[in-house]
């Protein structure tokens, strides 16, 4: 009898995966809140890792028509000692053994599964969106680059690829068996010295036979030109630069640091998502400021008054040298226990409406508090009060205050909600 | 007939599985007599293995997102190492489509063979059941046809008017399947040209200005005798999908057609769930007797032959009922260990067999046999039929009796002893007997005249009533379906009314 054995493992996988993403669709909402509460629960190296989430059964359930209850027959293996008209007590461990029949489960009342990298960072992020990026994606002048796009038969003569159509002549002049020029000389050689006339003439019409045939195809034909093809892309700008700004004066503890560290990864992880290219630069500052590394920026000692103004204007300056605002989008995180110098006050502000705000996408103030200290008892700091003025004169400014671990994730959804189209990014 | 070992070892290639499914057909063929459809075997992996998990083992289905939630339900616990895979799928289909594993060993790979292309393809092709209710030759076809159906009403009709629809077809696909066999046989090849031609039909008489056409005054229902009323729809009907394809009266024609969809595939698995016990009892004899016969020959080497013993004890192993792994009765223990008792019987009897089964006792013909009792019964009557006391003695089966009303305990009625045989026997067949496993739920009426409300009925057995918050579900699919209210009565074996429901459509389903 015939027999087909077919292998299908290398099959295109993933059959089930548009099955999966209309689950996803339809569970969004419960999985969204699952991933959000698994990731409070998570450190932040981690967040973006995927893994396994529960959400309620209700509301992707599928409803049967099912009985419960009633009396019950049912027919078991195993007797040990029974013999008819015994009376099981309902509750005893030795008795019934497991009494609810099958085909009355489904008590499940949570679904747990895993969910993907991908699919965690998409429901993660789904309901944050950049910050005016409407606005900027029409400022936003595409520029065209060209690309290498295959060969083509037609072009300028700038353009003609050598190799290729090299390539292609030898392969016609093979297949057609056009005679070698070695072949020729080798039979004019023979010729010269050959005596007998018979032969001669035998030789001469060989001879004028390839000759004619090699006339007749050409070494380098027309059709064998090839020109290298370009096609223009349009290049969107789609890099990003990101300031860090944080005050390392004595008076912010690790914690502090801490919390601004979680606030800025957060933030790079969110632009990572929308733009190909994302640069950071890292400046810290206590009465004067420096571009420095991650790790010092972190770790390094550092100690001194604090001149926030310093900071803005190192910010500037990085700014005009290295990122045209044209190219970059441009946007700031501000970290700070919020002490400044009085006399500064004016300096920051005059810096930061002026040269600043004009040209980012994006500036953030979040300043830190001491763990247990709620945030909004906190009195306002001066460069709180500082900005809050600008704000109140119409300065696109999100700021926020945090003193705790649990609370980074919900202010990052705050500052970073999809607003209507009117709103202004600042709340 | 020895030509060597079949394999060495626990590698294979395809040559290997060449030769081992020559070797079982072999056995299969000759000495058990099997008539089966011809084979086609396909290696998978893991993953693919999942994706046939979630899609009820078919190669094809159309794309719904509960088969979503099944896949992720079974990748999670698969991946906690909750749940191991299954070594094969099979297909009742023409050619028989067995699923096997590429992790299986060679040895593995000989049993699941001889198990599902051999065993379950010619259960599939010669039970009653499965030739009165599927179609093997068409039903690739048909789901071919279903899935590009679903996503051509999807393009059309939006995703969301069809996801609908089919929630509400799943929801009573319990109770979308004809249980008598009245009409013809179900052929899905002309059933997918039919569907076509329907199509076909109304977009050709399709003219706009019908709708135009002012139309008189309606007959008048209320002339109509509540018999003839019950006749014209066809009243009583268990098969609600039937009921709600043919006779709802807002729903569209291509909801219709999935309605139809949906119960054709519900059909198609309703002989499976009739009989699990036998199917997996066949094939799990028909895999030990061509092993066995294939070691006997020499094809196997001894080393092989305890690794297929090893997994073939897994598989027929039932723990006890107070055993942490219990979990009902084990169909593969159970089928296999009254086939062997029917061979025993056969060949061996002793004279309380002769007694119990003067028909087939000492008959010798031991295939021949076994191939009517394949043939011709399905679990309940299978059991009811062949289940012999000694084999209640072996398994030491009781029967419990569970009145909730009463309140010392839950009594033993019945044990495996004499007095007890027939009672323990005729319990396990009805536990099988897919008459008392779904609810008994028929339309009984419309009140064409009043506000049409569809009215249904659940006869409750032994005070089993319906669980209240599913089924207020499935009914409120079921009323968005009909689009006028719902209503079902809970009745009980004296006709007093336990309980009603009445549900009033959302209006999202049928908006036209």
């Amino acid at each position: 009898m015939a027999i087909h054995i077919v292998d299908r493992r290398l099959n295109p996988g993933s059959k089930s995966l548009e099955n999966r993403q209309r689950f996803l669709r339809r569970a969004k909402a419960l999985v969204q809140g699952a991933v959000k509460k698994s990731s409070e629960e998570r450190d932040i190296r981690d967040v973006l890792e995927g893994g396994e989430v529960s959400i309620p059964l209700d509301g992707m359930h599928e409803p049967r028509f099912r009985r419960e209850g009633g009396t019950r027959d049912m027919v078991l293996p195993g007797n040990k000692k029974f013999i008819e008209g015994d009376i099981l007590p309902r509750s005893g461990e030795g008795g019934g053994g497991r009494q609810s029949a099958p085909g009355t489960g489904d008590s499940e009342d949570a679904f747990r599964f895993v969910l993907s990298r991908d699919e965690f960072v998409d429901l993660f992020l789904d309901d944050l969106e950049l910050p005016d990026l409407a606005k900027r994606k029409l400022a936003q002048a595409e520029g065209e680059g060209l690309e290498r796009a295959g060969y083509a038969t037609s072009g300028s003569p700038a353009n003609i690829s050598i190799s290729r159509t090299v390539s292609r002549a030898m392969a016609r002049r093979v297949a057609l068996r056009r005679p070698r020029p070695e072949t020729i000389a080798e039979l004019e050689a023979e010729l010269a010295e050959e005596a007998d006339e018979e032969r001669r003439a035998v030789l001469i019409a060989e001879i004028e036979a390839l000759k004619a045939k090699a006339r007749r195809i050409p070494f380098i034909d027309p059709i064998d030109i090839r020109y290298r093809r370009f096609e223009t892309v349009p290049k969107p700008v789609a890099q990003a630069v990101m300031f860090c700004l944080m005050d390392v004066s004595g008076s912010m503890s690790e914690h502090m640091k801490d919390l601004a560290k979680r606030f800025y990864m957060l933030l790079y992880v969110f632009l990572t998502r929308r733009y190909r290219h994302v640069e950071i630069v890292f400046i810290r500052h206590t009465d004067r400021a420096e571009e420095v590394d991650e790790d010092t920026f972190f770790h390094g000692p550092a100690s001194g008054g604090t001149l926030v103004s310093s900071a803005l204007q190192a910010m500037n300056d990085i700014v005009r040298a290295r990122f045209r605002p044209a190219d970059w989008n441009i946007y700031a995180a501000q970290a700070s226990d919020g002490d400044n110098s009085i006399s500064d006050g004016e300096v920051a502000g005059r810096i930061l409406t002026d040269m600043i705000l004009p040209v980012s996408q994006f500036f953030a103030y979040l300043e830190v508090g001491e763990a247990g200290g709620h945030s909004f008892e906190m009195p306002d700091s001066s460069l709180w009060t500082l900005y809050e003025r600008l704000r109140a004169n119409g300065a696109p400014l999100s700021m926020r205050k945090v003193s705790d671990r649990s609370q980074i994730f919900p202010v990052f959804h705050d500052l970073f909600q999809r607003r209507g189209k009117q709103e202004k990014v600042a709340p | 007939m020895t030509a060597g070992r079949l394999f060495e070892g626990a590698d294979w290639d395809f040559r290997t599985l060449q030769r081992i499914h020559d070797a079982c057909e072999d056995v299969a063929l000759s000495e058990l007599g099997l008539d089966v459809y011809p084979n086609q075997i396909e290696v998978i992996t893991a993953e693919q293995m999942l994706d046939a998990y979630s899609s009820v083992g078919m190669p094809l289905f159309y794309k719904h997102w509960s088969f979503g939630k099944h896949f992720a339900f079974h990748e999670a616990s698969y991946r906690r190492g909750l749940m191991g895979l299954a070594y094969e799928i099979v297909i009742n289909s023409s050619p028989c489509i067995s699923y096997l594993m590429e992790e299986n060993s060679a040895t593995m790979q000989a049993l699941v063979i001889a198990h599902a292309a051999f065993g379950h393809n010619h259960f599939f092709k010669n039970n009653y059941l499965f030739k009165q209710w599927t179609d093997a030759d068409g039903i690739l076809d048909y789901l071919e046809f279903a899935k590009t159906y679903v996503s051509q009403c999807e393009e059309r009709h939006g995703r969301l008017a069809v996801e609908q629809t089919l929630d509400a077809a799943h929801a009573l696909m319990s109770h979308g399947i004809d249980r008598y066999p009245g009409k013809k046989k179900l052929d899905l090849r002309a059933e997918e040209k039919r569907a076509g031609q329907r199509r076909l039909y109304e977009e050709s008489e399709f003219n706009d200005l019908w709708r135009t056409v002012p139309t008189g005054p309606a007959k008048s229902d209320a002339t109509l005798s509540v018999e003839r009323r019950r006749r014209l729809l066809g009243l009583p009907q268990e098969n609600l999908l039937y009921f709600l394809e043919k006779s709802a009266p807002r729903l569209q024609p291509w909801q219709r057609e999935l309605l139809r969809v949906v119960r054709h595939i519900a059909q198609y698995f309703y002989p499976q769930s009739q009989t699990k016990v036998m199917n997996e009892g066949t094939a799990t004899y028909v895999h030990y007797r061509i092993m066995t016969r294939l070691h006997e020959q020499g094809r196997i080497s001894d080393g092989n032959f305890l690794e297929f013993l090893q997994s073939h004890t897994n598989v027929v192993f039932q723990p006890d009922f107070d055993d942490q792994r219990f979990s009902g009765f084990n169909p593969y223990a159970l089928g296999f260990a009254i086939m062997q008792d029917i061979e025993r019987i056969v060949t061996n009897p002793k004279d309380e067999d002769r007694d119990w089964f003067p028909d087939i006792a000492g008959k010798g013909d031991v295939m021949g046999i076994l191939r009517d009792v394949w043939s011709n019964y399905r679990d309940e009557s299978f059991i009811n039929q062949f289940l012999s006391p000694r084999l209640m003695r072996q398994f030491r089966m009781f029967h419990l009796h569970d009145d909730p009303e009463e309140r010392a305990g839950i009594k033993v009625d019945a044990i495996h002893d004499e007095r007890g045989y027939r009672r323990v026997r005729r319990e396990l067949s009805k536990q099988h007997d897919v008459g008392f496993i779904d609810a008994n739920i028929e339309v009984v009426d419309v009140d064409l005249a009043g506000d049409r409300r569809l009215m249904l009925r659940h006869t409750v057995v032994k005070g089993a009533q319906l669980n209240e918050v599913d089924t207020k579900r499935v009914l409120q699919h079921l009323a968005d379906l009909w689009t006028y209210d719902v209503s079902l009565t809970e009745v009980d074996a004296t006709e007093k009314v336990m309980k009603e429901y009445v549900l009033h459509p959302r209006g999202v389903a049928a908006a036209a």
